[in-house]
């Protein structure tokens, strides 16, 4: 209760700041719009429903995007992970598509796929996959061997083996894959977006720039934040914390 | 004989090639119902052999019979009971019990099969908790019942309550010993206490190290349960004590030798 307060003070003491810089005359009003002008921005985009269809449609692309790129990423962490000579011959380079920032992929995909939504779920699967991908094998890797002892001197061998026992053993990995894929796959998701012809919240935040809305831009700014750690906070870091208690790796 | 390792070696492969062995044509028989003790010091390769009873370690030479069946791969006639951590965290206690049953029988046979295992390691209270909830020594209990579920025809535990604290221990050696009484099962139990040792089997086999062979075999027939202070037991202990400290000294002079050449 107390740490809530003392929350609630902190975003005031920053609102305040930002009052006073704004009134101080700084930055050009058109530049810097005072709390008072995003929060009445982000009350009229909701009003009229231009955010709610920004969000929709974001989330529409989200869902697509981060679903094949879990399907696709857990697909290539396992055979990664079950197969060294893949892993000796692929493994190296799954860390340097990893290394690129979603955005560099843009222009590729408008180029094959032209502005539209499609181009945008290209941009959210190849941000989600390959992190997706590289928590999936390290998830097999760290399986416990005693765990692949003890199953197979209860009979257990091939295809039961991985279902009832991998499969189950790596669950933690899998989950912390999934939370990154999650972060990773909503970058992307702006980044696409931001390059795309909407719609989508990235459009709406470039539409609202190209037309120097700036109370509208800090507003979805706010937005993105605020979906960011919503859902990492009420969906993947449960599940995670689930999971890590269950598995005994939390005390 | 019931399970019968004939001339068996085993080496493990070398960085450059070479082979490392662990030990050359070792021979061991073990009759049906008997309480085995496998001891040594550690690198003396009997966890090693332990393994290759249950199939889990390939054999470089020499074979491995169970009632005259040679051992190649794992099976439900050898249940094995690791030091720690090989009961599965994401199955409820029960789960565990049953997770070698299913396949082979129906679920309400595993189910009452499991329940039976349970009581016998007087666990029947948690079968519905998970293994993060229950102690260490609660947890080679389900690791003891899981095993002894699938009734295999030798019971092979690899230094069980090594990770446990002194009572704890105490406790399950003499459930151990009742489990054992009551289902006269053949058991080869590797240690590297000698107390440990002499206390539960009746029989047993002192490994050496460097190379690893059995140096001495020992019947132990003190009526149970046995009494530390038993002279007897007392007499054993020290037997053996002289027998291993040969090897331990062998083990260290190798060292020092070593820090001295290099």
């Amino acid at each position: 209760m107390i740490l809530l307060i003392k929350r609630l003070l902190f975003i005031v003491v920053v609102v305040g700041i930002w009052q006073l810089v704004y009134s101080s005359g700084v930055f050009p009003d058109v530049a810097f719009p005072s709390p008072s002008q995003v929060v009445e921005a982000l009350y009229t985009g909701f009003a009229d429903g231009e955010f709610v269809h920004a969000l929709l449609a974001s989330f529409k692309h989200l869902i697509i995007g981060l679903t094949l790129a879990i399907l696709i990423g857990t697909l290539l962490g396992v055979l990664l992970g079950k197969s060294k000579q893949a892993n000796d011959i692929a493994g190296m380079y799954l860390v340097s598509l990893q290394s690129i920032p979603s955005i560099v992929w843009v222009p590729l995909a408008i180029l094959i796929f032209g502005f539209n939504e499609l181009s945008v779920i290209f941009v959210v699967i190849l941000g989600g996959t390959f992190v997706m991908a590289l928590n999936v094998r390290t998830a097999i890797h760290s399986v416990p061997p005693t765990f692949i002892r003890a199953a197979r001197t209860m009979g257990a061998h091939g295809m039961n083996l991985f279902f009832k026992v991998e499969v189950p053993a790596s669950l933690p990995y899998f989950v912390s894959g999934l939370r990154l894929a999650w972060a990773f796959s909503w970058r992307a998701l702006m980044a696409g977006e931001l390059l795309s012809n909407g719609p989508g919240l990235g459009y709406s935040l470039r539409y609202a720039m190209d037309y120097a809305l700036m109370e509208t831009v800090i507003g979805i700014i706010i937005i993105i934040g605020v979906i960011g750690s919503v859902v990492d906070q009420l969906v993947f870091s449960k599940i995670e914390k689930h999971v890590m208690k269950r598995w005994g790796l939390t005390k | 004989m019931f399970l019968q390792i004939e001339a068996v070696s085993k080496s493990f492969a070398g960085d450059s090639g070479t082979d490392y062995p662990v030990f050359s044509d070792l021979d061991l028989a073990i009759s049906e119902n008997q309480f085995v003790a496998l001891l040594g010091p550690s690198g003396c390769g009997k966890s090693t052999l332990l393994s290759m009873v249950a199939g889990l370690e390939s054999i470089s030479k020499g074979r491995i019979a169970l009632e005259g069946n040679a051992i190649e791969a794992p099976d439900t006639d050898r249940g094995m009971v690791f030091q720690e951590g090989a009961i599965f965290p994401w199955l409820s206690v029960k789960e565990n019990v049953m997770f070698p049953l299913k396949g082979t029988m129906s679920k309400e046979q595993a189910s009452q099969v499991a329940d039976r295992h349970l009581k016998m390691v007087h666990l029947s209270r948690f079968k519905t908790n998970f293994p993060h909830e229950l102690s260490g020594g609660m947890q080679q209990r389900v690791a003891i019942a899981r095993a002894l579920a699938m009734d295999p025809k030798v019971l092979l535990m690899d230094e069980p309550f090594g990770a446990l604290d002194e009572q704890t221990r105490h406790i399950l050696h003499e459930e151990l010993m009742k489990i054992w009484e009551e289902t006269k099962k053949t058991i080869v139990f590797v240690t590297h206490s000698i107390q440990e040792a002499i206390k539960l089997s009746d029989r047993v086999v002192v490994m050496g190290t460097r190379p690893g062979r059995i140096i001495a075999d020992f019947d132990i027939d003190i009526p149970r349960p046995r009494q530390r202070s038993d002279e007897r037991v007392i007499e054993i202990e020290e037997r053996i004590m002289s027998l291993l400290e040969v090897e331990i000294q062998k083990v260290l002079e190798e060292e020092l030798d070593y820090d001295t050449a290099y």
